[in-house]
């Protein structure tokens, strides 16, 4: 590929990726808030568009035209500069995520991401501690008691979560031997004994610490500290309206997606599954599969969110520090025996 | 092992919520379903006139002068003679009510000596102005035949057949201020519903030698 080609393939893979989360979102905000309605013997929304899907679109238009409003203690160019953080750094998290398999057109293979970096699990993990910077920022600069007690918590939250998200990683990265993303779903496309798909989530511990984590790491219900209406108004965004409010609802809602999509890659197996038929199905399918186990993990997210009731401050910090992390830990030396006995035996045989 | 049964607690959290998703919603889905409203429901106000097409109201400012909220303006004049407009020496020449300030009470229904106005089941009454919301004698007053009027045309929000349930209210109370009805059919007989046969608990009709009954 030359130069000008590869341009022009990352641009199309960029509009398009932003194209798909921007779509996923609108659909998801819509699911979350009938899924929770239904939950709750309500309809949610199902008036704008059929069974209601354009809500989210109306609800974005308004906040559109609604006025952007600076509180007079802001610090203003952080002020503005958060929403985008926050945007910007949920949108290069999906950048490495797998969608399918590769599409081979031509002579040529492309990978359904946009691009295949070898370290895209310390590229995830980098990014999304960069995500705690838009929230305390945000908080900060708003120059209000709320959001700054908002971003507080969600600062601790999000660095106590991030360190057992990570550890909860480390057994998935030594049983794949990668940390490409396309590399670990490669990994998990064969079977155990021929008919069990051979998906991380027999890592059982890791897959649960992860979602356990990603709860966190998402800011949702049960750990959604940060954004209690009943204790701190709104959080972090609580000083924000308009556009840039939308900002913040859009990335966290992409981080939400983004979550998903990270737990059916890592565990679930990514985009494999069966495929069959014509060529253009066999390069459908994987796209289906992958969306089917994310929103699978989406509709998981939910379901919490609609059952389980918020923890305590200190209940989430005891959980963080003295349960999760040390219960990786240890899951992470088990896994290096297991690994260990695989390759050289018994030490005692 | 009830450790073991506490741990599950929360997870059979997760059983409650997915079996609910299933279970028949208790919402209403309003424009299309409406709830069927108690008979004495308090909607918006209407004029009455009697059977011959004459108007109850008399403008003595009764209402006016109960209403809490004071929303009810009236201003009452002489009947022209050759033309009288209500069976009395006075008519309602004037009379507004700022639906806006209304609280809805029924004060004013209570205190009409003639049963002139009354309370509705319509309630969909929004407004694009403040204007619009202050109703106008054209608006209050039912057409000569019983119909009542409404500013805005009947569609799935405004059922004018609602307008009709217009003295569910009265039936129930002593009419007229006078506690001498009590017991008997008292209202007076109106354009829109014409004599009331008696409700329960209340015997014959009432005497229409004008008397005030037994």
């Amino acid at each position: 590929m030359s130069g000008l080609e590869l341009l022009i393939v990352a641009g199309i893979k960029v509009i398009a990726a932003f194209a798909f989360l921007v779509l996923t979102v609108l659909v998801l905000v819509w699911v979350e808030r009938r899924v929770v309605a239904f939950m709750q013997n309500r309809y949610g929304p199902n008036r704008a568009g059929p069974g209601g899907i354009l809500q989210t679109l109306a609800d974005g238009l308004k906040l559109f035209f609604k006025e952007s409003m600076t509180p007079r203690k802001a610090q203003f160019l952080l002020y503005i500069a958060a929403p985008v953080l926050a945007v910007v750094t949920a949108l290069l998290v999906f950048l490495v995520i797998p969608i399918g398999a590769p599409v081979t057109i031509g002579d040529t293979t492309y990978t359904l991401q946009v691009t295949d970096l070898n370290v895209g699990v310390l590229y995830i993990l980098a990014i999304s501690s960069l995500g705690v910077y838009a929230v305390a920022l945000a908080g900060w600069s708003s120059g209000s008691k709320y959001p700054l007690l908002g971003s507080v918590r969600s600062a601790a939250q999000m660095i106590s979560y991030e360190a057992a998200l990570g550890l909860a990683l480390v057994p998935v990265i030594m049983f794949s031997r990668t940390t490409s993303l396309a590399g670990i779903v490669e990994a998990q496309s064969g079977t155990f004994g021929g008919f069990l798909p051979a998906w991380n989530i027999v890592l059982l511990p890791s897959f649960v610490i992860f979602l356990i984590a990603g709860f966190a790491e998402t800011n949702r219900a049960p750990f959604d500290l940060v954004e209690a209406e009943q204790e701190i108004v709104g959080g972090y965004h609580t000083e924000y309206s308009g556009m840039r409010f939308a900002f913040f609802f859009l990335a966290e809602y992409i981080n939400l997606f983004n979550m998903a999509a990270l737990t059916a890659t890592f565990f679930l197996g990514g985009w494999n599954g069966p495929v069959f038929g014509p060529t253009w199905l066999q390069y459908l399918l994987p796209v289906v599969w992958f969306l089917i186990k994310s929103w699978a993990v989406v509709f998981l997210f939910i379901w919490a969110r609609g059952t389980l009731p918020r923890i305590r401050y200190d209940q989430l910090m005891a959980f963080g520090w003295k349960r999760l992390i040390p219960v990786s830990l240890v899951w992470i030396m088990l896994a290096m025996v297991a690994i260990g006995v695989r390759r050289f035996g018994l030490p005692w045989a | 092992m009830s450790w073991f049964a506490d741990m599950l607690g929360p997870w059979r959290g997760f059983a409650v919520t997915f079996r609910q998703m299933f279970r028949p919603k208790v919402t209403t889905q309003y424009p299309e379903e409406k709830r069927v409203k108690p008979q004495r429901f308090h909607g918006r106000h209407v004029l009455n006139r009697y059977p011959d097409g004459m108007e109850k109201c008399i403008g003595c400012e009764l209402c006016a002068g109960v209403c809490p909220a004071r929303c009810i303006y009236v201003r009452g004049a002489d009947n022209p003679p050759d033309a009288p407009v209500s069976p009395g020496e006075r008519f309602g020449f004037v009379y507004e009510i700022n639906m806006l300030r209304c609280i809805f009470c029924g004060m004013c229904v209570e205190a009409c000596p003639t049963e002139a106005i009354t309370m509705t089941h319509l309630f969909e009454m929004s407004v694009t102005g403040r204007d619009d919301a202050i109703y106008t004698k054209d608006e209050l007053l039912v057409e000569p035949d019983g119909t009542p009027r409404h500013p805005q045309p009947a569609g799935p929000l405004i059922d004018l057949g609602e307008l009709e349930q217009g003295n569910g209210w009265l039936r129930a109370t002593a009419p007229s201020g006078r506690a001498a009805f009590e017991g008997i059919v008292a209202w007076t007989p109106s354009a829109t519903f014409g004599a009331e046969p008696p409700e329960r608990g209340q015997a014959g009709t009432r005497p229409d030698d004008g008397s005030e009954g037994t």
